[in-house]
């Protein structure tokens, strides 16, 4: 491939991936009571509402799921710039709930620690726990993944890419490797 | 994301999409403000300076709360309680406040001109709360997010405004920002309040209030300011009350689902019979509420510019 791309997961291996971490963070919380799913924006948010729908076919409950922008708790305004600012939606009241943070892909961990501020500016969750698609690994911050759906070591140049079907479901995750001079 | 402006000056120097930008940020910001915790630590370690040299409580308290709700450090400074009186010139005050490092300066001035002259000479920020009779942006973009939020578009729209012309920098913004958005601008007011030539800048002047009224899907009136020169270019606040104030009876040629806007202060039984101000139909509340969050997104949007260009 031109662009040096490889694909770490397809369709039917995101599927696997999202129904295990479904099990197994209901096994993790015994049950889905006081449990609830937000997604960070953008590709975070997505997955949650997949995740969602997964745990209630398992357990036939529909467990509260919400999403949230972090764009105003970025560390890096001064060196970045702005960023487009998407709503936060979040339709329940976090107090005493444990919240599985969903996304896609956990890199240096800022946009967690962001997550996580964002969170607690909106309740007081009993506990926060999170969940992503791929861990790439090269973390700036101690934060760690409690559901991980794969673990991909990779060189800190390279990309990885949520690829959304038409449905704006996940249907595929790809590595891409810079192009070598 | 392209905006790639260091001070907000006016709507002129505004694109549609800076418009539009502004508006989508605004919305993200509008959440924020029914939270509990009505604060977000965005522009943590900035400091805003409100310099007024016009009285206002709702634009100074409205920048004021935006600044704090971002987590930034803002102070009121007020012209008549400022070394202003003392006989100090308006760039003698900035420099001495910019030697302080603020981030941004929101400056009000009865001069046309005056938030510019400082923007060419400071390092920071300005943003224009409102020069002379020339611009207001903040005031019109709010009343574009009003529009936007309750018809759900501003193109093609018919948007009536009604009153004081000549005076109105808030009609100016309008102006501008409507027919940059594709509304279509009406105007109506006493001759000696209509600026000649104002045509060109986009708008049908009707001599008539009822014709420019008439099928409408926004009525936006304008405050008499007496503190200006209301007095000499009208008879009686009575007389133009009859002739160019919104009243129930007027307000059925607009459209039955027609909004009633007004930038504010009311001049009850003026401009606006208490009937139509307490009306189902008026919005203006909802204007100060989206205020609030217009003027945060305005403090975000510049605060990434200034240091990306770094």
């Amino acid at each position: 491939m031109a662009s040096g791309q490889t694909i770490l997961l397809d369709s039917a291996g995101v599927n696997r991936a999202l129904t295990r971490i479904a099990h197994e963070i209901l096994e993790q919380n015994k049950g889905s009571k006081n449990l609830a799913l937000v997604g960070i924006r953008s590709g975070g948010d997505t997955l949650s509402k997949e995740l969602a729908k997964i745990i209630s076919r398992i357990e036939q409950v529909d467990v509260p799921c919400g999403s949230i922008d972090i764009g105003l708790y970025r560390d890096d305004l001064s060196s970045r710039g702005t960023v487009k600012v998407g709503p936060t939606d979040i339709p329940f009241n976090l107090d005493g709930l444990s919240i599985v943070l969903v996304d896609d892909v956990l890199f240096t961990g800022r946009t967690i620690r962001a997550a996580m501020d964002a969170l607690m500016d909106l309740g007081r969750p009993r506990a926060i726990q999170l969940a992503v698609l791929i861990d790439r690994g090269h973390r700036e911050l101690p934060i760690r993944a409690d559901f991980v759906g794969r673990n991909v070591p990779t060189a800190k140049e390279e990309k990885v890419d949520l690829i959304f079907d038409d449905n704006n479901c996940a249907a595929e995750v790809h590595l891409l490797k810079p192009r070598v001079k | 994301m392209a905006f790639a402006h260091k001070h907000i000056l006016g709507i002129n120097e505004l694109s549609r999409e800076d418009i539009i930008t502004i508006l989508d940020t605004a919305e993200s910001f509008k959440e924020i403000n029914t939270r509990e915790i009505k604060k977000v630590p965005t522009l943590r370690g900035k400091t805003i300076i409100n310099l007024f040299f016009e009285s206002s409580t709702r634009t100074r308290t409205s920048f004021e709360i935006a600044g704090k709700r971002l987590s930034a450090d803002t102070v009121n400074i007020s012209a008549s309680a400022s070394s202003v009186t003392k006989g100090e010139t308006l760039e003698d005050t900035a420099r001495n406040i910019e030697a302080m490092h603020p981030d941004i300066i929101v400056m009000r001035h009865s001069a046309s001109g005056a938030p510019h002259y400082l923007a060419q000479r400071l390092n920071c920020s300005v943003v224009n709360a409102g020069d002379g009779a020339h611009e207001h942006p903040s005031q019109a973009l709010l009343d574009l997010f009003t529009i936007r939020q309750h018809k759900g578009r501003i193109e093609d729209l018919k948007v009536a405004i009604i009153g004081d012309i000549t005076h109105s920098r808030v009609v100016r913004s309008n102006l501008y920002a409507l027919n940059k958005m594709g509304a279509e601008v009406r105007l109506s007011g006493p001759g000696t309040m209509i600026p000649p030539g104002i045509e060109k800048m986009g708008a049908t002047v009707y001599a008539d209030m009822n014709e420019a009224i008439d099928g409408a899907d926004v009525v936006m009136m304008l405050r008499i300011q007496m503190e200006r020169q209301g007095k000499s270019l009208i008879p009686s606040l009575r007389e133009y009350a009859r002739f160019y104030g919104l009243n129930t009876v007027n307000l059925k040629l607009a459209r039955p689902d027609a909004l009633v806007m007004h930038p504010g202060p009311i001049n009850r039984g003026v401009e606006l019979s208490s009937y139509v101000a307490d009306g189902p139909q008026n919005v203006i509340l909802s204007q100060v509420e989206n205020g609030v969050a217009v003027r945060m997104a305005l403090l975000y949007l510049i605060s990434g510019v200034e240091h990306s260009e770094a």
